[in-house]
């Protein structure tokens, strides 16, 4: 992870200052500037700005100008316009997401970047699974998660930006592609893949927008429940059931392994709040094929941390060990393979 | 010429328990985000100890089990290589029962060696 100086906090307020004197028509006071995480290329900012006494809570989503970004994440991820239109179209939608305020301008010279609202809880998986705050929250989570992601779902078409369109066969084909410039064989993976391939789900008539990171550690809780969801950065149109999928891989469940909803309830428990909130109805084999999609996904993306560093396109030793992490996958894999021939 | 004790695993092994039980508490007092990066560094340290006592003679069972399978003798990255291609090619697939256990004999070496715990 790179050390970012004074200075770069410096520049980051003051540009800031003058983009809320802009957006809220008053002389701004930055306090509480502090980077929260996030590697060099994709950065996440909190501050306050005090404008004529009032004190808003507030995020800036940045991508400095061309930053270590790797072939893939150029590739999958949008730009932060984009992501910015996202937000604005599920938040009008009423989506518990974060209310997007107003993007900052070339001139501002911070790169790419957008603010929003800044909203109360926490994501830590560890916590919420286990501390005494979130005990009450604990039970209503995976309920509240089908609700909320039928509502991204219902998110009109017409009032997002345009999206790549993303079908089990193109995440594949990603897939594949991703292996083959690690250039490391990987049996387990090509094996999940090629099961995947010959069982694809047809591609649906009507796409739907899909977050395309759903899961625990993407959205904030406090002590009533879920607050909203982040991270919309992977947003593509697709199946909804990717969704359905991705949550429940072993992986976010932090260790809460006979709670396959995010570590919070059953897969039956999430697909009923989905229905009952206006989602399709849910088919069990086809949350099935996600759920291994997700799986084999996960590995790979462990594999592609670890190649950032391997690359030298950023030097971080945590990257460097998620890569031992794809055998978890790898275990979960077979695993899951037998379940559902 | 053979090294002195401490061996490679064990000498890992003293490097982890200092910097878990010494240096970490000592940086959760004063850098908070040094203490998380150095709990990253602890449990990898970890993974090398596993892996210089426990990998050899899983690169080895994995080599023969790879000869067998595959019918042929090569270095391990080539049969690997090789596997990799048959499964993506759909030659040979979830029904063969030893490829199976081949890749469950595999699994449970890799994980014993980069998280013992996951379940």
């Amino acid at each position: 992870m790179s050390v970012h100086t004074s200075t770069e906090t410096e520049t980051v307020a003051r540009v800031l200052g003058e983009a809320t004197r802009r957006h809220f028509g008053g002389p701004a006071t930055i306090e509480a500037l502090s980077r929260q995480s996030g590697g060099a290329s994709r950065q996440t900012w909190s501050f306050d700005a005090v404008v004529n006494g009032e004190r808003h809570a507030l995020i800036l989503r940045r991508d400095p100008p061309a930053q270590g970004k790797t072939e893939r994440e150029r590739a999958i991820a949008v730009d932060r316009a984009t992501e910015f239109r996202v937000l604005r179209a599920a938040h009008a939608a009423g989506v518990l997401a974060p209310e997007p305020l107003f993007e900052l301008t070339p001139q501002d010279g911070l790169g790419d970047a957008y603010v929003m609202r800044r909203v109360g809880g926490i994501a830590i998986a560890r916590k919420l699974l286990r501390d005494p705050p979130y005990e009450a929250a604990r039970g209503r989570i995976a309920g509240q998660l089908g609700g909320i992601l039928a509502r991204i779902h219902a998110t009109d078409r017409a009032t997002l930006p345009p999206l790549v369109r993303r079908e089990a066969a193109d995440h594949i084909a990603e897939l594949r592609r991703s292996l083959d410039a690690l250039g490391q064989p990987q049996p387990v993976f090509e094996l999940a893949l090629s099961w995947l391939d010959r069982r694809k789900p047809a591609p649906l008539d009507r796409p739907v927008l899909v977050h395309g990171d759903y899961r625990t550690g993407n959205y904030l809780v406090d002590e009533t429940g879920v607050t909203t969801i982040l991270d919309w950065e992977l947003a593509h149109l697709g199946d909804p059931v990717e969704d359905l999928g991705w949550l429940c891989v072993k992986s976010w469940r932090f260790g809460a392994i006979d709670r396959p909803a995010g570590g919070f309830g059953s897969r039956e428990e999430l697909w009923a709040a989905y229905e009952r909130a206006g989602g399709g109805s849910v088919d069990p084999v086809r949350a099935h094929w996600w759920e291994v999609f997700g799986t084999v996904h996960w590995g790979i993306i462990c594999l592609n941390q670890a190649w950032k560093h391997l690359s030298g396109s950023i030097k971080s030793m945590e990257h460097a060990s998620i890569g031992r992490r794809a055998v978890e996958t790898e275990v979960d894999l077979l695993q899951l393979l037998k379940q559902g021939a | 010429m053979a090294q002195d004790r401490p061996t490679a695993a064990e000498l890992l092994a003293a490097i982890a328990d200092f910097l878990r039980d010494e240096a970490t508490p000592a940086l959760d007092r004063t850098e908070p985000r040094l203490g998380f990066q150095m709990r990253v560094a602890v449990n990898s340290l970890a993974i090398l100890e596993r892996e210089v006592r426990l990998g050899p003679a899983a690169d080895a069972r994995e080599h023969e089990r790879l000869v067998g399978l595959l019918g042929r003798e090569a270095p391990l990255a080539e049969l690997n290589r090789e596997l990799a291609r048959q499964l993506r090619t759909g030659e040979r697939d979830e029904a063969d029962a030893a490829l199976m256990a081949h890749l469950e004999a595999t699994i449970a070496d890799k994980i014993a060696i980069a998280n013992p715990k996951w379940r």
